[in-house]
């Protein structure tokens, strides 16, 4: 609505009026502004705006301000109307209503309907553009630089138009993934009764259920996701899949161990093994699942727990209780070793350094001085020297 | 068998035999909203968001299996178990920085900056799930409400409800003092000294004693300034194996 000049209304020499339309509200982009009855009035230069209670009120744009126009067709309690998109004013343009909009468009509405004939006669003007070949008395007020303008004004309404139909577009597109989701996930709650049924009939042994039957039943819950609700298993969530993946792993994680000093964190572990994958990745749960199976499988490799929580995977001939005494030499050279210093001089993670050390210190080895400059390890003095 | 059939009860291995049938459907059901719909769940976190709370409204969890059919067949497990990779890996990188806490957006900038400009968008309620499933791994992860955001978690340091509640009270300004510990909490000094220094051992607080005033325990979680910090070429060392 910034384009918009006071007038005095009075048609200017050359200027012809084409059509004219009364009940006429104004909107700037979406939002109703204060012109809300008005004579609305086309002429081969301009659209121009009178109100019908206040005649001295009245606005008009030049029609080389328009870049485009649409029809908005009339809805229930809603008019008919018009939207007008217009270049950016130009730096020389006459005092109106309003110094700034946020939209780049207005709309035109209806109330009184015509907007069809209007609609109709405002295209005409604007392909005939009778306002660059008539000159009118006063002076007209001219985009400084037409061309950049208008491909300026065009890119924006362009653009503009584009994300909103994009918007449509994706909008209608997730309301339709959203109803076959939901279709989706009505069977999908079919089959979790169901296996809530069989894991009762299972556990009040209703039926001859065969050990085969019951790692069926496991993978019927791999695949859907559902938790395992049988609690008599011998292999925590273990089923065909977790037992083939810790072989594997036992294949895949020998050399990468020996090279760690025998030892990885689990984390250390899930991110060496995806990466190495790249595509079909294990789930957290998945690589703990086939590591708790390590042990009965009677693989070279092992699960273990620390009391913190902290989880490894260590090579079966790797003793941890064997790498203690070798800490504690390297400690008592030191004199005292933090994790973090610790970690650095045997080139472990210092998650695991600091696991050592705690181990060392709970098989009676190391002490600790635990102060706020951090903690920090000693050989237990008490043990060697009494 | 005759005879229990007879007294309609159906036998658990008749249900299995249903089940097994019935998953064949659904196998087909879900190709066919994967053909239609994969690239939406792949493209639109917020798509992503109703997806996994309809999951788990019926019992389900997607993510529990790289095996499960919604990890095979929709991408999502591959989009998860991939950004694990990416969380553990910045959290590696920075934890000499901050000790193991992180706040979600540092975080979810951070992830950003790794996957680069091609890769999808990842949302924090993605980051999120994604934590939750590391959780499993031992390593320490958590998830702690602050402020109205998240600190996340990374090393297995014992993080009790009062060292979580001065972590709130420490979040507005990014330090806490002794003083607004009793004033806010109504603690004894004694009890905010030492969940105070446990942070300090945990490196995760720091102790500013030139502060005007009295001692000022600041976490380098929340510091603002840090967050565009690029992760060190020694840092990213430190995060891989």
């Amino acid at each position: 609505m910034d384009r918009f000049a006071w007038t005095s209304g009075l048609l200017e020499l050359g200027e012809t009026l084409v059509i004219q339309q009364r009940g006429v509200r104004l909107y700037d982009g979406e939002e109703k502004v204060k012109f809300d009855s008005g004579v609305l009035l086309l002429s081969t230069h301009r659209l121009i705006w009178r109100d019908q209670k206040n005649h001295e009120c009245c606005i008009a744009i030049p029609l080389s301000q328009v870049v485009f126009i649409e029809e908005q067709a009339a809805g229930i309690g809603k008019s008919a109307k018009i939207v007008v998109h217009l270049h950016p004013a130009s730096s020389d343009k006459e005092p109106g209503p309003f110094q700034s909009s946020k939209y780049s468009y207005i709309k035109l509405s209806f109330k009184e309907h015509g907007q069809i004939e209007f609609y109709r006669r405002l295209s005409e003007e604007m392909t005939q553009r009778r306002w660059e070949t008539i000159p009118t008395g006063q002076t007209i007020q001219v985009n400084k630089d037409p061309q950049a303008g208008r491909i300026r004004a065009v890119g924006i309404v362009g653009i503009e138009r584009k994300l909103e139909e994009k918007r449509k577009e994706t909008d209608k597109n997730i309301s339709e993934a959203f109803e076959d989701l939901s279709k989706l996930m009505e069977k999908a709650k079919e089959m979790v009764e169901l296996s809530k049924s069989i894991a009762n009939k299972i556990k009040e042994k209703q039926g001859d259920i065969t050990e085969d039957e019951t790692i069926r039943f496991k993978s019927y819950l791999l695949s859907m996701g559902i938790a395992n609700p049988v609690t008599r298993e011998t292999y925590g969530s273990g089923t065909q899949y977790h037992m083939q993946l810790a072989k594997q792993l036992a294949g895949i994680l020998q050399t990468p161990l020996e090279e760690r000093g025998g030892i990885m964190s689990l984390t250390e572990v899930y991110c060496l093994v995806n990466r190495a994958r790249g595509l079909e990745l294990l789930s957290p749960e998945d690589l703990v699942n086939a590591c708790k199976m390590l042990e009965s499988l009677k693989l070279p490799l092992r699960l273990r727990i620390f009391d913190s929580g902290v989880m490894v995977i260590e090579l079966q001939s790797h003793n941890e209780e064997e790498m203690v005494a070798s800490a504690l030499e390297t400690v008592s050279e030191k004199g005292s070793l933090t994790a973090d210093e610790f970690a650095k001089l045997v080139g472990m993670s210092v998650l695991l350094a600091k696991e050592r050390l705690l181990l060392a210190e709970k098989m009676g080895h190391l002490c600790r001085d635990d102060s706020v400059e951090g903690l920090r390890f000693y050989p237990n003095l008490f043990l060697t020297q009494s | 068998q005759a005879k229990y059939k007879e007294r309609g009860t159906v036998l658990a291995e008749d249900q299995l035999a249903q089940m097994s049938k019935q998953l064949d459907m659904f196998k087909t059901n879900l190709e066919e909203f994967a053909s239609k719909h994969k690239q939406e769940i792949r493209k639109n976190p917020k798509f992503r968001v109703q997806f996994q709370d309809m999951c788990a409204t019926i019992g389900v969890d997607p993510l529990a299996s790289g095996k499960g059919f919604w990890s095979e067949m929709l991408g999502v497990g591959d989009f998860y178990y991939e950004l694990g990779v990416q969380i553990i890996e910045v959290c590696l990188a920075l934890k000499h920085r901050n000790g193991g806490l992180i706040m979600l957006e540092e975080l979810h900038q951070q992830v950003l900056k790794g996957r680069g400009k091609f890769a999808q968008d990842v949302s924090q309620d993605d980051l999120l799930r994604a934590i939750k499933k590391l959780k499993v791994l031992g390593n320490g992860f958590g998830i702690i409400p602050v402020g109205g955001t998240y600190l996340i978690q990374s090393v297995p340091a014992e993080l009790n409800m009062d060292h979580t509640v001065v972590l709130q009270l420490a979040e507005k300004k990014g330090y806490v003092t002794v003083s607004e510990i009793r004033t806010s909490l109504k603690w004894e000094t004694e009890r905010a000294k030492q969940v105070l220094e446990h942070l300090l051992k945990e490196g995760m607080a720091w102790l500013d004693t030139q502060a005007a005033g009295e001692p000022q325990y600041w976490l380098p979680a929340l510091f603002t300034e840090l967050y565009s910090q690029e992760i060190t070429p020694e840092e990213a060392k430190e995060a891989l194996p």
